[in-house]
């Protein structure tokens, strides 16, 4: 089986250096694609329908094409690397710049010659300090090399490449307030239209995309768009970074097929539950995303898929609830969170949010009341999608409905018993 | 009055951005670096060299969970709190630190060694529970390792 994004990481040891790199393939689909012209790139990763993994699945190709191009362009443009990885229960983008820095900075030159930007910004979360330096050294490399910086070899495309590491907050994993941030202001969502791939950073067209995302592009110019659809078990081409976190006997981060069951990823790669626990559900993709359950083991895991099954990808790192924790109290800590990562900007998500966190205590703590659980309700609605600025707080209420569906007795075992039944 | 040297590194920032004010948050992590946090004087005299008003560098300051505007410990615990780490052992990993430093979230040892505080999914949820220590990050914490770990900070 072909995996092409990890290929070259060796578990436990530093990273492949650049000239490691370039005699394992590297840097030749660079070499390729600056002999290739920007719209036919794009048009392969159309082809390839390589949807963003980052979360929100939409077509990175599709993304790119709406950026305005040659004499028409506002330039000039940019290339933001959304690697701000703070989904709660995500760890995969971590693997990739701790892994292979060289292949995040090579995918990184070749969308930004795709769109024709002459800046990248590798948005970088702050507590990924190994990432930071190894990152550094490859951007460092590749200069050396002349695959960044002015007339890159002698093809008349210039790039410059920075690395921002932020100061932390969630908000900034958001597009706009990843662009808010890079131009030193509070991440905030900014009203849409215009989209930030004619308007964006500093006004300029920009792309943000996320790292695993891009590290797929060089293969993609390499192997060709009929190769990588090949990778997949359904129409979504390509692999997927695919993590189990949570009381289960090997927890950890594989690249499989895009599209591989829920159970075969639970089952084989993550070996089940650990001994003396019981699996009660998961959130297939960090933080936002729905509950699923046994009854959703045969869902191919890609972006269609899991949605036609009530749930989403998202992240594709599953957090594991297990019978020895309190799907309330689970709730509650990741509830926690997103009140305390809300930037403030809309209401519905600054008021609801502390809300819904402190209904939820109550109700940990064995004060909740029995219309509490009407109110949860309610709240799913007023702080679903539709209104609110961007989708932290609908992200937010997606693990609270379907909480409250799948362990609705959970809830009213709390309230009728007036405390936690797992403490 | 910022040194030299913290100049050099703003302005080095300031050129990755070809503007000033983007550099805001850079450049107050620089400041932080050098002084350990960053006080309304060290922000007035930032925002001044960036040209921004200390308001406008301020609601940057005040919004970063990274930028510290109280003093600090000579080390800075990061206890992850999120969902993974949570499931993991998490509640354990804090009443352990708790009780050997004797401070909530949010305070600092007498002895100006130690500031315990909250932080947001690690991104480390397959080795959880895990903290940062600095620019560390420790995984599969259990009370022994904690302790190992902390009596390795002067």
């Amino acid at each position: 089986m072909d995996k092409p994004l990890t290929k070259n990481i060796r578990p436990g040891r530093e990273p492949m250096d650049i000239a490691e790199y370039e005699k394992a393939g590297g840097y030749q689909a660079l070499r390729k694609a600056l002999k290739t012209s920007a719209s036919q790139i794009q048009q392969w990763v159309i082809a390839c329908n390589l949807g963003g993994r980052g979360g929100a699945g939409f077509p990175a190709g599709k993304k790119w094409s709406f950026v305005p191009m040659g004499d028409k362009a506002n330039g000039p443009k940019f290339l933001a690397v959304n690697a701000d990885e703070m989904e709660p229960g995500t760890f995969k983008d971590r693997l990739l710049l701790e892994g292979d820095p060289n292949l995040v900075v090579e995918s990184a030159i070749i969308t930004s010659y795709a769109i024709e930007a002459s800046a990248a910004y590798i948005f970088l979360r702050w507590a990924y300090k190994v990432a930071a330096a190894r990152v550094t050294r490859a951007i460092g490399q590749a200069y050396e090399r002349g695959y960044l910086g002015k007339n890159i070899l002698g093809s008349g495309y210039s790039l410059d490449m920075y690395l921002h590491t932020s100061a932390g907050r969630y908000m900034c994993g958001e597009t706009e307030g990843l662009l808010d941030a890079l131009e030193g202001k509070r991440p905030i969502p900014r009203p849409k239209p215009p989209h930030t791939s004619s308007v964006g950073l500093w006004g300029k067209p920009t792309v943000v995309n996320n790292v695993e995302t891009l590290a797929n592009v060089p293969h993609i110019v390499t192997g060709g768009p009929d190769w990588f659809k090949s990778l997949s078990r359904t129409d979504e081409g390509g692999t997927k970074l695919y993590g189990v976190s949570g009381r289960v006997k090997r927890p950890g981060v594989w690249e499989l097929p895009m599209g591989t069951t829920l159970g075969e990823i639970f089952h084989e790669h993550a070996g089940g539950m650990d001994d003396g626990y019981a699996f009660r559900g998961l959130l297939p993709g960090g933080a936002s995303s729905l509950f699923m359950r046994e009854e959703h083991f045969d869902v191919k895991m890609d972006f269609a898929s899991t949605q036609k099954a009530g749930s989403r990808l998202g992240t594709g790192t599953m957090i594991v609830l297990d019978d020895r924790t309190c799907p309330v109290g689970m709730i509650y800590n990741l509830q926690t969170f997103f009140a305390r990562e809300s930037c403030g900007w809309c209401t519905p998500c600054r008021e609801g949010l502390p809300w819904v966190r402190e209904t939820l205590d109550a109700i940990e703590r064995g004060q909740g009341q029995p219309n509490d659980l009407e109110i949860l309700q309610q709240q799913t609605w007023l702080l679903g999608e539709g209104h609110t600025f961007c989708l932290l707080a609908p992200g937010a209420m997606m693990s609270l409905e379907s909480g409250l569906k799948y362990f609705r007795e959970d809830f009213e075992e709390h309230v009728r018993q007036h405390r936690c039944p797992w403490r | 009055v910022l040194t030299d040297e913290e100049k050099r590194e703003i302005d080095a920032e300031v050129r990755k951005y070809h503007r000033q004010r983007a550099a805001g948050p850079e450049a107050l992590k620089i400041v932080q670096k050098h002084r350990g946090w960053v006080s309304h004087e060290s922000l007035k005299d930032v925002a001044q060299y960036l040209e921004m008003t200390d308001d406008e560098l301020d609601s940057v300051g005040t919004c970063y969970n990274l930028i510290f505007r109280k003093p600090v410990g000579r080390h800075v615990i990061l206890v992850c709190d999120n969902v993974s780490c949570w499931i993991m052992g998490y509640e354990s990993v804090l009443e352990h630190l708790r009780q050997r430093l004797g401070i909530e979230f949010g305070q600092t040892t007498g002895d100006g060694r130690f500031t315990l505080l909250p932080s947001a999914c690690l991104g480390a949820c397959d080795k959880a529970p895990v903290m940062m220590v600095d620019d560390d990050l420790h995984v599969e914490l259990n009370p022994e390792k904690i302790d190992e770990i902390l009596d390795r900070c002067e």
